[in-house]
């Protein structure tokens, strides 16, 4: 370690979170100095956000955590604790009332008072000073809806500041930022650090990690890895400390060479001018092909756009190497040419929490099954759900129980039975492992594995990478609305997490491995 | 056959028998309040239990089971229909107006059928196409409709004492009055539609989660346009039959707050007004439990200011009970 002032601002020691069934964090611990940007990394899933949410109160961690703010033991039971003790977060999705003024925003659930009324030109007075020590283009009167971004993110900080934060959080706040807004951004929070603010700096950028940190501490799986101090920094390093563990007994991958090598779907050039931005690739049938990449690089976008669930400025989807563009406008378009998308978020946009098992399964099969009138064939929609629960191994007592009631595994498998009933040609599924315990997720894993091995051409997001090299023949990987990279398949560059994960974050492009075996 | 619910299998959910007692019991719903209520006026008033008065019951219910039924639809996709009351009465006007052409007098039917549904899929294409909420365009037809059914009755009375179809209003079945069998055929044909068809399930689905049903590749506009055309149709029905009943129709009064009535018995049948569950059964329920209310306080000679704070009373404290008792169903 490289020399410290005094006594560290904040010590984490001995923290553990569990939710049922999950050990979301499990002895973790963390130093930061005041005067320190300390960045925090992790793949995705590893636990930085449930620190995050312990820091600021939201949750409480389990029993025989320690945590010391300037020495002193420290009790964070509610995010008034983490305020009187100076430890404020900026969240990414940002939590102003856009209707308010920043004054107004920033004097939140305190504001200042002049007997019974609201003293409005104080809390401008008195916040007027941080805006503009903080470099604020704008004034204190201002509404925020008026504001861009980068702005309202000022506000926040603003907001902390004023009221003597001594602690910083901030969970990968560049995300929705442009180069300069970033670059601003990198300013403020160097001048931040030089009045002497403790920052933990969520990111998963490696350069901004080499721009901004002092110390960086890196979990995996809930669990701490290590701390390296910037003397120590190195991109391999960190990526060998994100990753690095071993699960391959776990997955199946018996189709494996077995594809025919058909092109089943082509995609050229789609683009929806915001979050895709041109992206060109094939599937084959019997294919199990990986799309890898950072959360907010465009991953679940491209899959939608594919599946007409979003519009597109640009760009065509063709069925097979040549066959005639497909005019995907929305998603009936794309379920009758026999394209499917599963949800990453199926209490969100997948199931029909109300409706039974049987209804969930049958909701889009049933107009292809249904009589003369678009009567329902309910014996047959008896006969879908009850072959497809045995299928799948779906635990439920009958067809008729509501799909809420089911474990988020069962859930999910009503939601892929719902897909398979269609007899699809291509399956594009979303993050299909989320929210799912281990036996569901190895049954999962080998339904994949099956469906490829009877020709189907399967696509599979994921943001756990060892699910990634587990599952796929081939993993394309996303950054920033591109495709990046290719690993596998005719690449010569071996499917392994290091070479996903120096593409997604844009740490070195790997070279292909010499033609060896 | 009951699939063997495995040990791993969360333990809220019991063998399928008991699912099915659940779903028989969420139901019934209002259905004890129903019963109770009518105990209570058959034993409190002389003539509430007597055929001719339960015969009277039906008839007043009928129109309302009639609206409530198209609003059921509305309500099972998450949205709201306050121009019902003014459909029906610009329908009434409408048919009155067409029975008097000489020898076209049975169109009039038709003209008020044709009317409802116009106005309703006026009001489907505004909140499926142009995307403005149920709310606030039904608000606004609650109001420009009821000015149209004015204009069209030249601010007046429309009589016609030579109505061809007055049968409907007036006369019976098998002695079962026509407008009981109308509103019964109409809970029918709703709960097949709801029930038993692909755009039933396609309504339950668009009401549970929209983005979803988009997913599922449903025609969520298609969805939304039917059920407010729907809800027009039926309105004008009811149009049909309340100048069936009185051979007249007018712009100012008829139908006036009729939606606030159907819009109880949705919501005491048990249907969510957040959308995707609920049951038209449940809707008939809630509409015989507002008539009887009606009705019995009548019997019992409660002043009309009394029946009703008694009448907005017992909608709130069914409706509480309802959501208390749901709650502890699903806890157990």
């Amino acid at each position: 370690m490289h020399e410290t002032p005094a006594a560290p601002l904040l010590e984490l020691r001995g923290i553990s979170k569990t939710f049922p069934g999950v050990k979301a964090l499990q002895n973790v611990r963390l130093t930061a100095h005041a005067g320190h940007v300390h960045a925090l990394m992790g793949e995705n899933g590893a636990g930085k956000s449930t620190l995050m949410k312990i820091l600021s109160g939201a949750y409480l961690p389990d029993a025989g955590a320690e945590i010391r703010i300037g020495g002193q033991p420290a009790r964070i039971e509610g995010p008034i604790d983490a305020k009187n003790l100076g430890v404020s977060v900026i969240y990414q999705e940002l939590s102003l009332a856009p209707n308010l003024s920043v004054a107004e925003n920033i004097f939140m659930g305190r504001p200042m008072t002049k007997g019974p009324t609201v003293d409005r030109a104080g809390m401008a007075a008195a916040c007027a000073g941080t805006l503009e020590r903080l470099g604020a283009d704008f004034g204190p009167n201002t509404t925020v809806a008026q504001l861009s971004i980068a702005q309202r993110q000022l506000v926040e900080i603003a907001r902390a500041v004023q009221f003597d934060c001594r602690i910083l959080v901030m969970d990968e706040p560049t995300t929705p930022l442009s180069t300069h807004e970033t670059e601003r951004l990198f300013a403020l929070i160097r001048r931040l650090r030089a009045e002497g603010l403790a920052i933990l700096y969520i990111s998963h950028r490696m350069d901004e990690i080499d721009e901004l940190a002092d110390e960086v501490t890196v979990l995996r799986d809930g669990t701490y890895v290590g701390t390296l101090s910037r003397a120590e920094l190195s991109r391999d390093k960190l990526v060998k400390m994100m990753v690095g563990r071993d699960l391959s007994g776990f997955y199946r991958k018996e189709h494996h060479g077995q594809h025919t090598g058909d092109v089943a779907l082509t995609v050229t050039d789609l683009a929806d001018g915001r979050r895709v931005r041109g992206c060109s690739f094939q599937l084959h049938a019997g294919e199990v092909l990986g799309l890898a990449g950072l959360v907010g690089a465009g991953r679940t976008e491209l899959a939608r756009l594919v599946f007409g669930a979003d519009p597109r400025t640009a760009g065509q989807v063709r069925l097979n190497g040549a066959g005639p563009k497909l005019d995907i406008r929305q998603p009936g378009d794309a379920i009758r040419n026999g394209i499917l998308y599963l949800t990453e978020d199926r209490k969100g946009n997948g199931l029909f929490l109300d409706l039974s098992v049987r209804d969930n399964i049958n909701v889009m099969v049933s107009p292809r099954d249904a009589k003369a009138g678009g009567v329902m064939d309910g014996r047959r929609a008896v006969k879908r759900a009850i072959d497809a629960i045995r299928q799948l191994s779906i635990r439920v007592a009958s067809p008729r129980v509501n799909v809420g009631s089911l474990s988020g595994g069962n859930q999910q498998k009503v939601l892929l039975a719902r897909l398979l009933e269609l007899g699809p040609r291509v399956l594009i599924l979303d993050e299909p492992t989320r929210g799912v315990d281990i036996g569901a997720k190895s049954e999962i894993y080998r339904l994949i594995d099956e469906l490829a091995r009877r020709g189907m051409a399967v696509l599979v997001i994921s943001s756990e990478l060892p699910e990634i090299v587990g599952v796929c023949d081939r993993v394309l990987v996303m950054r920033e609305g591109r495709l990046v990279g290719e690993v596998g398949g005719a690449s010569g560059r071996a499917i392994t997490q290091e070479n996903i994960v120096a593409f997604a974050t844009g740490a070195a492009i790997p070279e292909p491995a010499p033609m060896l075996h | 056959m009951n699939v063997p619910a495995t040990a791993s299998a969360p333990p809220s959910i019991g063998p399928a028998a008991s699912a099915r007692g659940k779903e028989i019991l969420r139901a019934l719903g209002m259905l004890p309040v129903l019963v109770l209520l009518s105990i209570g006026f058959g034993l409190g008033t002389e003539n509430f239990a007597s055929l001719q008065n339960l015969s009277i019951i039906a008839q007043q219910a009928s129109i309302n089971i009639v609206l409530a039924a198209g609003m059921t639809f509305v309500i099972l996709t998450g949205g709201i229909d306050l121009s019902v009351g003014s459909m029906l009465a610009a329908s009434a006007v409408v048919a009155m107006i067409v029975s008097n052409i000489p020898g076209l007098g049975m169109l009039g039917i038709a003209g008020g059928l044709a009317c409802g549904l116009a106005f309703g899929l006026i009001n489907g294409f505004l909140i499926s196409v142009v995307k403005l909420q149920p709310f606030i365009v039904t608000l606004g037809s609650l109001t420009a409709v009821r000015g149209m059914a004015r204009l069209l009755a030249g601010d007046n009375t429309v009589f016609n004492p030579q109505l061809p179809f007055a049968f409907i209003g007036n006369g019976d079945l098998f002695g079962i009055p026509c407008l009981v069998v109308i509103a019964f055929a109409v809970i029918a044909i709703s709960w097949f539609v709801l029930r038993r068809t692909v755009l039933g399930l396609n309504i339950y689905s668009v009401g549970g989660n929209a983005e979803a049903a988009r997913l599922a590749g449903i025609k969520v506009w298609a969805v939304l346009l039917f059920v407010y055309a729907i809800s027009g149709l039926l309105a004008g029905l009811g149009g049909v039959m309340a100048s069936a009943r009185l051979y007249a129709a007018n712009g100012t009064t008829l139908g006036v707050s009729y939606e606030l009535d159907a819009i109880a018995a949705v919501v005491l049948g048990g249907t969510s007004l957040v959308g995707g569950t609920g049951s038209i059964l449940g809707t008939l329920i809630g509409a015989l439990i507002i008539a009887v209310l009606t009705n019995g306080l009548i019997l019992m000679g409660v002043s009309d200011i009394w029946q009703y704070i008694v009448k907005g009373l017992v909608i709130i404290g069914a409706v509480a009970l309802d959501r208390y008792r749901r709650k502890d169903a699903a806890r157990t």
